[in-house]
C-alpha cells in the first residue's frame, strides 16, 4: 500500500442512503481473480442505462464529477457484503476517500487496508458537503481533518493503528506476522484446542 | 467476585493473543477459517507472492458454493454453465487447496455445499469458537455462540499466514425476543422483524447477542436463520448462547470432538452464557407473540411490513426511489404484487427444515402457471437428506426445479438469476437494487412465503396454504 497523506479534490455527492456493495460492484463481476481493472465496473448498473448506453443523468457521468476524487455518500454507505472488491472498484475508478455520517464496518476496514480513507462526519458537515458538490476540499490524515473552501477545518475520529498504516503505507500483515512468537505461545498454552 | 461478563466478552477474551491498545488493535486468534473460490485468489496470491505457506491448514475448511452451477457438474466443460470466469475461478480454488495443502470439499465429496451450511453440518462449528469467512453472512455460525464474522480478502489472507486478525473490541447490542412465535410465523419472519424495527444500520459497530424466551424456543436452524441476518442490521456478528438444543444438534457430528474431550467440551459450553447483571451498550425488545409473516417491500431488508399490512409512505428520496425501483404503491399490501420467479435456498434458507417447509405448502398443490421455481438445498447433505424424505418429488410435482447445491440466486453469480423487471420472491437474505439480476425485484420473505407465492401467483399470505 503506497502512503496517503493528503487528498486535495472536488468532491462528488451521491446523497442516497445505505448504497450497499452490490451497487458499488454487482456480483457478476466478481469472477475476477485479480484486484485490477475493476474501476470499471464500479456502480454499473446506476452508470449505464439497460442498453448499455450511458446514463447522463447519473452524477458520476456529468462533466463537472471528472476528476474528482472525494466522493460524499448517503449514510450507511457501503452496507452489506464483505466483498473487498468494492474498494478496489471505487479505487481503481479514481476516488481516493469517502464520506458519509456512517460508514459499514466490513466495508471501513476493507477501504482503510487498500489506502481508500474512509471518513465519519457529523450531520451537520455532512449535509454541507451533500449541499455544495464539487467543492475543493482537503482530507489531512496527519491531523484527521478535512479543510472546507472557506479554510475551516472540521476534526473527524481515525482509528490511531488505522491512520498509522495510511501515512506509512504499513501493510498489516507484515504487523501480524512480528507476533508469530506470541501466537505460537498462545497456541501452547490455551486450555483447550480448536 | 468477578464483574459479569457478556457472552460476547467471554469468547472474545478467550482468542485475545496480544490485547489491545490506543495504538494497535488487539491480536485475535481464530479457530475457524472457511473459505470459498470468490473472495479467496487475490489472498493466496499474496501468499504466493511472499512466499508463506497457510499457517493451519487443519483450522481451515474450504469449499465451493457462489461460483457453482446448480446444473450437475462432472467435467470442466459442466462449470462453463456458470460463465467462464466462474469455471476458472473454480479451477483456481482447486489448484490453490491443492499448492497449500488444504483438504477441499470439492464437487462429489458428497460434503460441498454453501460455506455456512457445511460449518454447522459437520460440526466444525461450535460454541466458543472464533469463525471467519470472507463472507459477511458468517454470523451464522453465532447460533452455536461462536464469535463469527465476514471479513475481507485482505483479512482472508491474514488469517491464512497467520490464523490472527487485527481487531478493534466492537460494542453489545442486546436483543430480547419476548413471548412466543404465533403459528404459522417464522424464524425468518422474527428476524425481517427485528431489522425493520433497529434499522439496517442499526447494528453498525456491535455484535448482537439474541435473547429470550422466543429464541431459546427455536431449534438450530431456524437459529441459524436469525444470525444469519445480523449483518443486515449491520452488525458483524450474533450470538446465541448454547444450551441442550445445541449441544443436540452436535452430538455424533464428524468434525466434534470424541470421547473425553467431547465431555469437556459440553462442560465448557454449559458456561458460555451472559452473567446475570452484566451490561450490554445497547438494547432493544421484541415481543414475538404479535408478529405475522414479514415481507420486504423495497431495495433494503430493513424495507418490511406485515403481510397483510400496507407499504408505508415515503419518508424521504432514498425511500421513494426504492419505491420506484420495485414499482410498488404505498397504501397497498404487497399481496398484490405478481410474481414472476420463486427462489428457496441460500445460508439463511438452505438447510432441510427450510426445505421441509416449503414442501409442506407445495404438498399436492401446482405452482401458478408462468411462474419459474427455484428449489437449492444449501449442501450436498442437505440434498441428500431432503431426497431421502422424497422431498424432491414433492417439489418436482408441484413444477419447481430441484437443484444441485450452491448459492444460487441470492447472489446470482452462477447464471441462476431473474430477468430485467421480473420480481422474485425469495428465500435469501439481500433485496438490493439488482442483487438477483440486472433491474430484478426482490421481496425476501420466508420458506412457507415464498412456496405459498408460487402456488398463488403473487406474493401470498402461506397461513392460508397450512
Amino acid at each position: 500500500m503506497n502512503p496517503v497523506t493528503t487528498i486535495r479534490s472536488r468532491t462528488v455527492a451521491l446523497p442516497t442512503r445505505d448504497i450497499d456493495t452490490d451497487q458499488i460492484i454487482a456480483a457478476r463481476f466478481l469472477t475476477t481473480t485479480s484486484k485490477d481493472g475493476l474501476g470499471k465496473n464500479a456502480f454499473f448498473d446506476l452508470r449505464y442505462n439497460k442498453d448499455g448506453s450511458l446514463n447522463e443523468d447519473f452524477v458520476l457521468n456529468r462533466p463537472a464529477a471528472e476528476g474528482c476524487r472525494i466522493l460524499v455518500a448517503g449514510n450507511n454507505f457501503g452496507c452489506g457484503s464483505s466483498r473487498e472488491h468494492a474498494p478496489w472498484a471505487l479505487l481503481d475508478y479514481g476516488f481516493e476517500a469517502v464520506i458519509s455520517t456512517e460508514i459499514a464496518d466490513i466495508f471501513r476496514s476493507n477501504s482503510l487496508k487498500n489506502g481508500l480513507v474512509a471518513i465519519v462526519v457529523d450531520v451537520e458537515t455532512h449535509r454541507w458537503l451533500l449541499d455544495n458538490p464539487g467543492a475543493e476540499i482537503t482530507i489531512d490524515v496527519e491531523s484527521t481533518t478535512i479543510t472546507l473552501p472557506d479554510g475551516s477545518a472540521i476534526e473527524f475520529a481515525m482509528d490511531g493503528f488505522a491512520r498509522h498504516c495510511l501515512l506509512e503505507g504499513i501493510d498489516q500483515l507484515g504487523f501480524l506476522s512480528k507476533q508469530q512468537e506470541r501466537i505460537e505461545m498462545f497456541e501452547e498454552a490455551r486450555s483447550w484446542k480448536p | 467476585m468477578s464483574t459479569p461478563t457478556t457472552l460476547f466478552e467471554k469468547v472474545w477474551t478467550d482468542h485475545v493473543v496480544v490485547e489491545e491498545t490506543m495504538a494497535t488493535p488487539a491480536v485475535l486468534y481464530i479457530d475457524l477459517h472457511i473459505v470459498h473460490e470468490v473472495t479467496t485468489p487475490q489472498a493466496f496470491s499474496v501468499l504466493r507472492s511472499q512466499g508463506l505457506p497457510v499457517r493451519r491448514p487443519d483450522l481451515t475448511l474450504a469449499t465451493l458454493d457462489h461460483s457453482t452451477p446448480t446444473t450437475p457438474v462432472s467435467t470442466f466443460k459442466d462449470l462453463l454453465v456458470a460463465g467462464e470466469g466462474a469455471a476458472n475461478q473454480v479451477r483456481q480454488m482447486e489448484q490453490n487447496c491443492e499448492d497449500f495443502g488444504l483438504d477441499l470439499l470439492g464437487f462429489g465429496s458428497g460434503s460441498r455445499g454453501i460455506v455456512h451450511v457445511i460449518g454447522p453440518e459437520l460440526g466444525a462449528t461450535q460454541p466458543g469458537k472464533t469463525i471467519v469467512c470472507g463472507d459477511s453472512h458468517s454470523s451464522t455460525h453465532g447460533a452455536f455462540g461462536a464469535l463469527a464474522f465476514g471479513i475481507g480478502t485482505t483479512e482472508v489472507g491474514h488469517v491464512l499466514a497467520t490464523q490472527c486478525l487485527l481487531q478493534r473490541k466492537p460494542k453489545t447490542l442486546a436483543i430480547n425476543v419476548d413471548g412466543a412465535l404465533p403459528p404459522g410465523v417464522t424464524a425468518k419472519d422474527l428476524i425481517l422483524a427485528v431489522i425493520g424495527k433497529i434499522g439496517v444500520d442499526g447494528g453498525t459497530g456491535h455484535v448482537i447477542e439474541y435473547r429470550g424466551d422466543a429464541i431459546r424456543a427455536l431449534d438450530m436452524e431456524a437459529r441459524m436463520t436469525i444470525c444469519n441476518m445480523s449483518i443486515e442490521g449491520g452488525a458483524r456478528a450474533g450470538m446465541i448462547a448454547p444450551d441442550d438444543t445445541t449441544i443436540e444438534y452436535l452430538q455424533g457430528r464428524p468434525r466434534v470432538p470424541q470421547g473425553a474431550e467431547w465431555e469437556a467440551g459440553v462442560a465448557r459450553w454449559q458456561g458460555l452464557r451472559t452473567d446475570d447483571g452484566a451490561r450490554f451498550d445497547k438494547s432493544v425488545t421484541i415481543n414475538a407473540s404479535k408478529l405475522t409473516p414479514m415481507v420486504t417491500f423495497g431495495t433494503n431488508p430493513g424495507m418490511v411490513v406485515g403481510i397483510d399490512e400496507p407499504v408505508p409512505d415515503a419518508t424521504d428520496a432514498s425511500f421513494r426511489k426504492a419505491l420506484d425501483y420495485m414499482q410498488v404503491e404505498p397504501g397497498k399490501p404487497m399481496t398484490e404484487a405478481a410474481v414472476d420467479i420463486v427462489f428457496v435456498g441460500s445460508c439463511t434458507n438452505g438447510r432441510l427444515s427450510d426445505i421441509e417447509e416449503a414442501a409442506r405448502v407445495l404438498e399436492g398443490r401446482k405452482i401458478a402457471p408462468g411462474v419459474r421455481m427455484l428449489v437449492v438445498p444449501g449442501s450436498e447433505q442437505v440434498k441428500a437428506a431432503a431426497e431421502a424424505r422424497g422431498l424432491d418429488k414433492v417439489i418436482i410435482a408441484a413444477g419447481a426445479e430441484w437443484r444441485e447445491a450452491g448459492c444460487s440466486m441470492c447472489i446470482g453469480m452462477n447464471g441462476d438469476i431473474a430477468q430485467p423487471g421480473q420480481l422474485s420472491v425469495s428465500t435469501s437474505n439481500r433485496n438490493f437494487e439488482g442483487r438477483q439480476g440486472i433491474g430484478a425485484r426482490t421481496v425476501l420473505a420466508s420458506p412457507a412465503t415464498a412456496a405459498a407465492s408460487a402456488v398463488a401467483g403473487h406474493v401470498a399470505d402461506p397461513r392460508s396454504y397450512a
